[in-house]
């Protein structure tokens, strides 16, 4: 059912919910999509609903050097007030988006399956817990996960896991600079690969093929770029209730089950939201938050904490990168993805080096528009220094995985309160050496190609500059053991019978590719176990 | 390189006309009820006034090989002069701009040859600000005046050939120009 969109709309709780989803990111969505035909559906989201008309400015802002990046889909201030207690520094707000749509909104769209010793991490590689499931678990949901998000993928990677059906659209074709990359790979022997793409390459599920605006990340104006507004709006067309502006504050509970998500409306009223299932997508920062902020004289400790583990483990995949100029075109920054990488070093993974993943950029260094806006000429002598400056640039990237550390945590901040009152997340994050030494191992490879290339090496991104690549996950992990994990395979709580989480706050360990198609084959098993429970 | 109507479209369809999201003028000095620049204390200014402000500008912070200056400029003001609150930054601005030509120089900026508006525009610090649309009159400049016409022919396809870039960042230049090679 939609309800009118603008502060006053009607926000009231819907009566007799078989589910209450909190969050409208990719993993609310798609279960409140799975579940939306035979069950009442809920969703309460704590940012608004964007006006799709409105994307064209907000490409503006992603383009203008005045604004920053949290400003493009109005992160920031009270709402997303947050702090850093860890030995380093996260910058939270540049990682997420709060919305319908949730932080694909922002996001890049790269969606690749974990290996299968990812899942595995403790018996193949000696290090970090194994996963509750493998592969071959999720291996029909990634399947359906790529149909749902639309993939354009190929099947020329012989790195990636063994899957039975080609990907939904065909890969994009290399890019110009990919065949740069190709020669010094091959004389290095090297393989080169395409990479799959939550992104249109032809017309699909009603949203139009890439058009080549190059803004991605952060907007995609032509709706090309999958986001979860996708799921959202179908789950609502199939009688979904979605509640924008309605943050939950807590979860009312007994011993055994969540009662009532507690929500907040604009005019600052205070609701009770009732259901048989509750399902908490609220990403893998806010998710522990909401938990440890439902403390009760049950749960002292937060909801579904007995093991004590809420919050800890928090992870994400670093960055490895470098780039120079070649004394040829490379043609970057006529869109805003990318094309190929490189598996091969990936599963040589063991307790000394992490799992990484290559990447090639199509747009290193700067683009006209960005240099046209930020320079101190105008006339001839900016044309003559764009002319001079771009077309040049080229650089690869890489993600290099962490291993969950328990002292790597989000906890509540006692000192800081948000626009509701509420403690603020505090985010301690720490890395660990496995994942330092990954990084010189990936910048180790990336010099051997741009030397190969001839490229003059003019940037690195190496242990001592790495920052993170806005994954948030282990902040509740999966387990068998309800005293060394906070859900089970199915992601259902192992405290209270009638919660289920989804989201990347749920992995054991975070593996090296990029998590949101692993969040929606889980959050698509997950809606079988909710579904299951209900009947 | 001569710039069309259809550059100017395209700037639009990539920049977008004004008016939904409140880009940074909502930030600028609230004068509440949608009031002019007369409220400010410069003179007020006519859409004819900002037209020909834009168009001198432009052709000053364009390049010399481009032509068609006045075409495109007018095309791309077509949109960005219809929403609120951009608009109406955009035109106090240009009002501010025009205000100080007339007191330095004794004359609209579009009167100005064209050495005195790049001087003028120097000046006022328009080409070392970062722009800001709530900034100082250096940085607002720089946002509405400079940036607003910068942007417009960088994310223009005829921009974006001329810095080398047929499928320039902001322009829905299609999925198959990043894939080939140098011409
Ligand atoms: C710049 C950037 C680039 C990225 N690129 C990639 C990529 O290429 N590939 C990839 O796989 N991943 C990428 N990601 C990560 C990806 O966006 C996330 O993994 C994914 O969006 C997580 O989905 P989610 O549904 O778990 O959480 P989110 O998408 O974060 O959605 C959670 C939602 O819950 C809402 N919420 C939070 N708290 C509450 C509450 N108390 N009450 C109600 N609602 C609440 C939030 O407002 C938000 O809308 C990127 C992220 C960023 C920021
Ligand atoms: S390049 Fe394609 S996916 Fe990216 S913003 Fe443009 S249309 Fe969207």
């Amino acid at each position: 059912m939609t309800r009118s969109v603008g502060p006053s709309a009607d926000r009231t709780p819907v009566e007799s919910a078989d589910v209450c989803v909190i969050g409208a990111g990719p993993a609310g969505g798609l279960i409140a999509d799975r579940l939306a035909a035979d069950h009442e559906v809920v969703v309460l989201e704590a940012g608004p609903r964007f006006d799709p008309a409105d994307r064209i400015e907000r490409q503006e802002r992603a383009i203008r050097p005045a604004f920053d990046r949290p400003d493009v889909w109005d992160v920031g201030g009270d709402r997303d007030a947050h702090s850093n207690g860890g030995e380093w520094f996260y910058p939270l707000n540049h990682a997420r988006v709060k919305g319908i749509g949730g932080s694909t909104l922002h996001w890049q769209g790269m969606v690749v399956r974990l290996h299968e010793d990812d899942f595995n991490s403790g018996s193949e590689r000696g290090v970090g817990p194994d996963w509750p499931i493998e592969y071959a678990d999720l291996r029909p949901h990634y399947a359906a996960a790529e149909r749902e998000l639309g993939v354009a993928g190929a099947d020329d990677n012989p790195y990636a896991p063994p899957r039975e059906q080609p990907h939904p659209m065909p890969a994009f074709s290399p890019s110009y600079s990919d065949s740069l990359f190709a020669e010094a790979c091959e004389e290095l022997g090297i393989d080169m690969h395409s990479v799959p793409n939550a992104r249109n390459s032809e017309a699909y599920d009603d949203r139009s093929a890439c058009v080549g605006y190059g803004t991605c990340q952060p907007v995609c104006p032509s709706g090309a770029k999958y986001d979860a507004t996708v799921h959202v709006d179908r789950a609502e067309r199939k009688g979904a209730t979605v509640l924008d502006r309605a943050p939950v504050e807590y979860l009312d509970h007994d011993a055994e089950r969540v009662t009532a998500a507690v929500y907040a409306t604009p005019d600052g009223t205070q609701h009770r939201q009732t259901a048989e299932a509750f399902v908490v997508a609220c990403g893998g920062v806010e998710t522990p938050r909401l938990l440890l902020l439902s403390e009760s004289s049950q749960y002292p400790e937060g909801l579904a904490n007995s093991s004590g583990l809420v919050g800890s483990f928090f992870m994400d995949h670093l960055f490895a990168g470098m780039g120079g100029l070649l004394d040829e075109p490379t043609r970057q920054n006529h869109v805003g993805f990318l094309t190929s990488g490189c598996d091969q070093f990936y599963d040589e993974a063991d307790e000394e080096t992490g799992p990484f993943k290559l990447e090639f950029f199509n747009y290193d260094g700067p683009s006209p528009v960005t240099m046209a806006l930020t320079g101190d000429d105008w006339g001839d002598a900016l044309l003559e220094r764009i002319r001079a400056d771009y077309g040049n640039h080229i650089g690869m990237g890489a993600l290099v995985e962490q291993l969950p550390r328990e002292e790597s945590r989000v906890a509540l901040d006692p000192d800081r309160t948000d626009h509701r009152g509420n403690p603020v997340p505090e985010i301690n994050w720490t890395v660990g050496d496995r994942a330092l030494r990954t990084i010189e191992r990936a910048n180790e490879i990336q010099r051997e190609i741009l030397e190969e290339l001839g490229v003059d090496i003019g940037w690195q991104v190496g242990p001592e500059n790495t920052g993170p690549a806005y994954h948030h996950m282990g902040t509740t992990r999966m387990g068998e053991d309800p005293e060394e994990s906070v859900v089970d395979a199915e992601l259902r709580t192992h405290d209270l019978g009638n919660c289920w989480i989804a989201s990347s706050s749920v992995f054991p360990t975070a593996g090296a590719m990029n998590p949101t198609l692993t969040i929606a084959a889980l959050a698509l098993r997950a809606a079988d176990s909710v579904a299951a429970a209900l009947h | 390189m001569e710039l069309t109507r259809r550059d100017a479209a395209a700037a639009l369809a990539a920049i977008g006309a004004t008016g939904g999201v409140a880009l940074g003028a909502d930030r600028v000095r609230d004068s509440g009820d949608g009031a002019s620049a007369s409220d400010e204390g410069a003179d007020p200014i006519t859409d004819e006034q900002v037209r020909a402000s834009l168009v001198a500008v432009a052709r000053v912070v364009y390049p010399e090989e481009v032509s068609g200056v006045e075409a495109f400029v007018n095309g791309f003001l077509d949109g960005r002069l219809t929403g609120d609150p951009h608009a109406r930054a955009l035109r106090e601005t240009v009002a501010e701009v025009d205000g100080i030509a007339r007191s330095w120089y004794d004359a609209p900026i579009a009167a100005l040859s064209a050495e005195t508006r790049d001087r003028l525009l120097r000046e006022l610090g328009a080409d070392t600000a970062e722009e800001d649309p709530d900034g100082t009159t250096a940085e607002r400049v720089r946002y509405y005046v400079v940036n607003e016409l910068l942007l417009a022919l960088y994310a223009s396809p005829t921009g974006g050939e001329l810095a080398g870039i047929e499928n320039p960042q902001g322009y829905p230049g299609g999925a198959e120009s990043y894939a080939r090679g140098p011409r």
